[in-house]
């Protein structure tokens, strides 16, 4: 987070690249990460509050769960997830997104994820 | 005497084997009777008719100038597939002469067909020496080693002869004498089985009430339709005249000669000779006999006319001159009923072939001058440097920088500009020269006041009146088109009466000129028949096959056919239930993950 943030004084209101580590969580004999996703090429993107361009059919982040993994490891809601363990997530429908990431035997998920603007995230960070 | 193979000739060359003919020409029975009498017994289309009519020489032959019934300047002309006629009293109308011609070929067959009309574009070609030419015809028996078989040459030597021997008007119509006689005989013979009996021994006969009568009825009736279907379907008269028999037609009227023939026999030998008293068997008899006629009515139907409607076959007809192409379904045909039915569609549907528009201009082809010698040093080998010389100017001119094609292009957009320019203005003229005339109503007093009499002109004057302020736009737009060969002033004013009469506006009139219309279009009026020639490597008769070729020619272009079949279909069917048809909403589904 720290990282993250001495990066926000040298880039201003522009699209950061972020990659965000997150350590699954074992609750039971499910492996949880935290967030929740909507998006996918097979959805409809006029509903997506979170992207700036209305038929960007890309995987959002649209919930974090509080004290989760995800939130932990610095992810936010409205993220834009790029890259899963280097698989992308740019084309994929909602249910390959979703298998990428609750992989069973893979007990990390390396995300790139992207971000609106500057100022926004800062405000969010600071709420 | 033995007749040796000889090889196959070029199409269009008879060398001299006449002293070979005439020894043979008794035997062969070249009538079209006896070999297509020859070729049902073979069964359909013979491609391996045996030569040699020493088994046939009992047969009572027509006189050998009927064989080649074919004449190349027929005024009346067939559509070969109308003319189908089987029995012999159908064939009153039938002027159909075709020759007996069947076996196989041996190298490129030529054979001319007619259609109606004269041609319109080579009135500057000789009509006179075509025959000649094109009368390369190899004959239809393929070469066996017997004496009694002919080759292919011979027999196109003795039609040769004998065309050339016969006068033209004999064998036009000996083919359809025939069949009219043998058609009016067959329509005859009933009522001579019902009436002999009644005049040679009526007192002997035994009264035959009531059935005999119901016999006579039936029998008028059947006769009636014989003769109305006849009429209908087979009395028309013939478009084209093919150059060989044709075989189903035939074949046809061998059965029905064979039907009447024997009946007549029987009849003889049963009822003439011991002069049967059953009358009501006699009239029995006869009206087995129409009803046999009936039916070989619906023989003839069906294979004449309705076997060849499904389509079968997809033709591709390229024009060789200018590369028009169109594609035909046809059904099952012979080659030469293709043929003539292809010349039919070619007729209305291909543009006319106008040869002032082929050519890219001379001025852009010509700068192929090469601009290389080539020296041979040293050695003495002609031959080798010859082809080696040609080779290498041939490379040298392939790279050098051709901009002949920029030249094209900039001369096919000069002239796109200057036809739609002339075109522009020969619209204008046009619309404005309409303007000039207008039709008089009938409730209208002709003259409007009686200072300004008006001039009541009927549709003639009227197109020369309006002609003169549009024919200097007419001429230069026909000139740059290069149409002006086939619209001559004359034609121009008639067309223009014709459009007035009709009240069409000034856009119907041009549709003429603006666009090359149908070949039909620019046929005169003319008894003389359109000749064009039939070359294929496969015999006339036989019938289309997958990947076969043959070609339409004409004196200066030719038609190319290409005969593929048409795919078989699977159709699979899918039912999709009407309730099956049902929608969401695309939705933002959200995932934990």
């Amino acid at each position: 987070m720290s990282s993250f943030l001495s990066q926000l004084h040298f880039q201003l209101s522009c699209a950061l690249q972020q990659r965000i580590e997150i350590c699954k969580l074992r609750q039971g004999e499910h492996l949880i990460l935290g967030f929740s996703i909507g998006g996918g090429i097979d959805q409809d993107p006029g509903q997506n509050p979170f992207s700036e361009d209305k038929s960007d059919k890309g995987i959002y982040v649209t919930r974090v769960t509080p004290g989760g993994p995800a939130e932990v490891a610095g992810l936010m809601m409205g993220d834009k997830v790029m890259q899963v363990n280097g698989w992308d997530m740019t084309m994929v429908t909602h249910d390959q997104a979703r298998k990428r990431l609750t992989k069973k035997n893979e007990d990390i998920v390396r995300l790139l994820v992207t971000r609106k603007s500057l100022e926004q995230a800062v405000r969010h960070s600071m709420m | 005497m033995s007749v040796p193979p000889s090889p196959s000739p070029p199409a269009f060359k008879i060398d001299s084997f006449r002293s070979k003919v005439e020894l043979l020409r008794l035997p062969l029975a070249l009538s079209s009777k006896s070999i297509s009498h020859r070729k049902s017994q073979l069964g359909g289309a013979g491609q391996h008719g045996t030569g040699g009519g020493g088994a046939h020489r009992g047969k009572p032959r027509p006189p050998a100038s009927d064989m080649d019934n074919e004449s190349q300047y027929s005024g009346y002309s067939y559509k070969s597939s109308h003319s189908r006629n089987s029995r012999k009293h159908r064939d009153r109308r039938d002027r159909h002469r075709s020759k007996s011609r069947d076996g196989s070929s041996r190298g490129d067959k030529s054979v001319t067909i007619h259609a109606p009309g004269e041609p319109l574009l080579d009135t500057e070609s000789t009509r006179g020496d075509d025959r000649d030419d094109n009368w390369g015809e190899t004959t239809t028996v393929q070469t066996g080693t017997s004496e009694h078989s002919v080759s292919n040459e011979d027999l196109t030597r003795v039609s040769k002869e004998l065309e050339e021997s016969s006068p033209l008007e004999c064998r036009r119509f000996l083919g359809p004498g025939l069949g009219a006689v043998l058609g009016l005989f067959a329509l005859v013979t009933p009522l001579a089985f019902l009436v002999l009996p009644q005049l040679l021994w009526r007192e002997a006969l035994e009264p035959c009430g009531t059935p005999c009568e119901g016999l006579y009825v039936s029998l008028a009736f059947k006769l009636l339709v014989l003769l109305i279907s006849t009429w209908a379907l087979f009395l028309r008269p013939p478009r084209a005249t093919l150059p060989r028999f044709y075989v189903f037609r035939c074949l046809l009227l061998a059965l029905v000669f064979l039907f009447v023939a024997s009946y007549w026999l029987f009849y003889g030998v049963r009822v003439l000779e011991p002069r049967e008293r059953d009358y009501r068997g006699i009239v029995g008899y006869a009206a087995s006999l129409v009803d046999a006629l009936l039916f070989i009515q619906y023989l003839a139907l069906v294979l004449l006319e309705v076997r060849h409607l499904q389509p079968a076959f997809c033709l591709k007809v390229v024009r060789t001159t200018d590369g028009e192409s169109r594609f035909y379904n046809v059904g099952h045909l012979s080659i030469q009923r293709a043929a003539v039915w292809v010349l039919d569609q070619y007729y209305s549907d291909f543009p006319v072939y106008n040869p002032a528009l082929l050519n890219l201009p001379k001025s852009i082809l010509s700068k192929k001058s090469s601009g290389f010698k080539v020296y041979t040093l040293g050695e003495e080998n002609n031959t080798n440097n010859s082809t080696g010389q040609s080779r290498a100017m041939i490379a040298a001119a392939a790279r050098r920088r051709d901009n002949s094609h920029n030249e094209y292009y900039y001369e096919e957009a000069e002239m796109d500009r200057r036809v739609r320019k002339r075109k522009a203005r020969l619209v204008v003229a046009v619309e404005e020269a309409f303007t000039h005339i207008k039709r008089l109503q009938d409730d209208e007093p002709a003259a409007s006041s009686p200072k300004h009499p008006r001039e009541v002109m009927d549709p003639r004057e009227a197109a020369q009146a309006i002609f003169a302020p549009m024919a200097r736009a007419m001429q230069k737009y026909l000139r740059t088109t290069r149409q002006q060969p086939y619209h001559s002033m004359e034609s121009i004013i008639n067309h223009l009466q014709f459009c007035i009469t009709h009240n069409m506006t000034p856009k119907a009139f041009l549709e003429r000129y603006l666009s090359p219309g149908p070949t039909l279009q620019y046929q005169r009026e003319n008894g003389m028949g359109r000749q064009w020639t039939l070359v294929s490597e496969e015999p006339v008769t036989s019938a289309l096959s997958r990947g076969l070729v043959f070609s339409l020619r004409r004196l200066d272009f030719s038609l190319v056919v290409t005969v593929t079949p048409l795919p078989f279909l699977h159709l699979g069917e899918e039912f999709i239930d009407p309730k099956s048809h049902k929608f969401v909403m695309r939705l933002q589904s959200e995932t934990s993950v």
